[in-house]
């Protein structure tokens, strides 16, 4: 993974307040549940490059290095492992993997790429602004 | 519209196409199946499909055809094979369709019988 792809948090930040700005000044977008998912969106694209654990609805959890996101977010990975190996032997050879976004239960991330207050500020903007 | 599908994740499966690919499944089944095409629900064709089935040392794959996958069954796809030479079933020994089913049915019947001894045993722990 080259470290280009790696998105600063500084550019998170201006990112998230860009886009609540110009989602504020929609007047057609009501449900302010469109808006959280435009802004975890935004939000998972600025962690592209940083290790994740990726906790599947039936109790699969792979880590492996983010890849993309997109508005499902569906999720892909590479150099892929899987938690509980024994248990999903299918998994063995896969090294590189596509989450489809609504199997997922929880993401880890790492403790360090997560600024709350960026988040807190976002969200609370949105509120004011829908 | 055509941005945002340029970004997307589903987009990017655009780099798995005519590869061989493993199929997760929400009911718990693994596909393996060659990738020609896809949409934005994940709905897929995969052709030469099979089922692979692995009971403990032993696998199989049970020729399916061509299969299209409805997007909301996907859990996962990954690359088989993109791993060097390796498609998972190194260590493991192939068998007949009919023997992995037999194995199979055998091995749930076991887990079955498991789960309810530790139910009736369940009073010990009061």
């Amino acid at each position: 993974m080259s470290p280009s792809r790696v998105v600063p948090l500084t550019f998170a930040r201006g990112a998230i307040e860009k886009i609540a700005k110009s989602r504020s000044r929609r007047a057609d977008v009501k449900s302010t549940r469109v808006l959280d998912v435009a802004l975890f969106y935004s939000y998972f694209k600025t962690l592209v490059g940083k290790p994740v654990t990726v906790e599947l609805k039936n109790d699969l959890a792979i880590a492996g290095t983010l890849v993309s996101v997109d508005q499902y977010l569906n999720i892909k990975l590479e150099n892929t492992r899987v938690t509980d190996e024994a248990r999903y032997p299918h998994m063995r050879s896969v090294r590189n993997c596509f989450i489809r976004g609504s199997v997922v239960r929880y993401v880890q991330l790492p403790e360090a790429a997560v600024d709350v207050d960026i988040l807190h500020d976002a969200t609370r903007r949105e509120a004011r602004g829908a | 519209m055509t941005d945002t599908w340029h970004l997307s994740a589903v987009a990017s499966l655009v780099e798995n196409l005519d590869k061989r690919l493993l199929v997760a499944l929400r009911d718990g089944s693994n596909i393996i199946g060659t990738l020609r095409s896809f949409d934005q629900f994940a709905n897929i064709v995969l052709e030469s499909a099979v089922e692979r089935i692995i009971v403990g040392k032993m696998f199989s794959d049970i020729p399916l055809g061509l299969y299209i996958v409805r997007g909301e069954n996907v859990v996962l796809m990954g690359d088989v094979g993109a791993n060097g030479d390796l498609d998972g079933t190194e260590g493991l020994i192939e068998v007949d369709n009919a023997e992995i089913i037999r194995a199979r049915e055998a091995d749930q019947t076991a887990e079955a019988m498991k789960g309810d001894i530790l139910k009736r045993m369940d009073f010990l722990d009061e």
